[in-house]
């Protein structure tokens, strides 16, 4: 059952989507900065996810690989992977941080 | 209370910094100041510059959440970052974290403690050009270890 559907969104977009963001060196072997992508199912977990992203394959089977080190942060604040993804979120994906 | 971020790519001055932080304020007895800067030299290889990049939202975000985890634990006026982003280069200065409180030990510990974190939380990311050619800066366990240090409540006071 979906709650909080936006009155203002077309019909016929996408049930659920959220957007995408890749940080860093992500983004560089990605080639991708931001994509809107549909939500496998409400409420799918960041792990669930990864898996779908891994599925695409090549560089983002490598990157996102079990083990590796990276981050995800669901509207600017970082997550577990047992967090659920709502409609609407903006998921960023990027390296450990090296500021300062 | 306030606690203020910036992120730019314009140079700062530390004078003019701490002035405004303390500026009116005559309960002010310290303010500690941490400068980061860009060095010549990483892991061995020549650096004659770096691009820093940053996730805009996020990172203001996550710097004025370090920023009030550290006054909740110290007693401190008013706390400052300043993080520059774009084309840096060798001698330029990258980070600000200033401090003002009543007393020394307070500034000293918060301004430690916001730099620790912002080196593990701030979602900022440094590309340094070397003779072999640019390379993402990996993130080092040192900085883990040094942010880890906040939580052994036995190690510091």
């Amino acid at each position: 059952m979906r709650i909080g559907f936006s009155y203002n969104r077309p019909m016929h977009e996408h049930a659920a989507s959220i957007q995408l963001v890749f940080l860093a060196r992500l983004r560089e072997r990605f080639g991708i900065a931001r994509e809107t992508y549909p939500l496998p199912v409400e409420q799918a977990s960041v792990a669930m996810l990864l898996s779908q992203l891994r599925a695409r394959g090549k560089v983002f089977a490598e990157e996102l690989a079990e083990g590796r080190a990276f981050r995800v942060a669901v509207n600017h604040t970082v997550v577990s992977p047992d967090h659920a993804i709502r409609s609407g979120d903006e998921v960023a994906i990027f390296p450990p941080v090296t500021g300062g | 209370m306030t606690h203020f971020v910036r992120v730019q790519t314009a140079d700062f001055d530390l004078g003019v910094e701490v002035a405004t932080l303390r500026a009116g304020n005559p309960g002010v007895g310290a303010v500690a100041s941490f400068i980061g800067c860009v060095r010549d030299l990483n892991d061995g290889d020549a650096v004659s510059g770096m691009f820093l990049e940053h996730y805009p939202g996020m990172t203001e975000r996550e710097l004025t959440q370090i920023c009030e985890t550290a006054a909740a634990r110290w007693s401190v006026f008013d706390t400052l970052v300043v993080h520059r982003v774009g084309a840096l280069q060798p001698l330029d200065q990258i980070v600000l974290v200033a401090v003002s409180s009543a007393h020394r030990g307070d500034a000293f510990r918060a301004c430690e403690f916001i730099m620790d974190y912002l080196k593990t939380r701030a979602p900022f990311w440094k590309r340094e050009a070397t003779p072999a050619g640019s390379r993402w800066v990996e993130a080092r366990a040192s900085d883990d270890a040094a942010a880890a240090r906040w939580t052994d409540t036995s190690a510091v006071a």
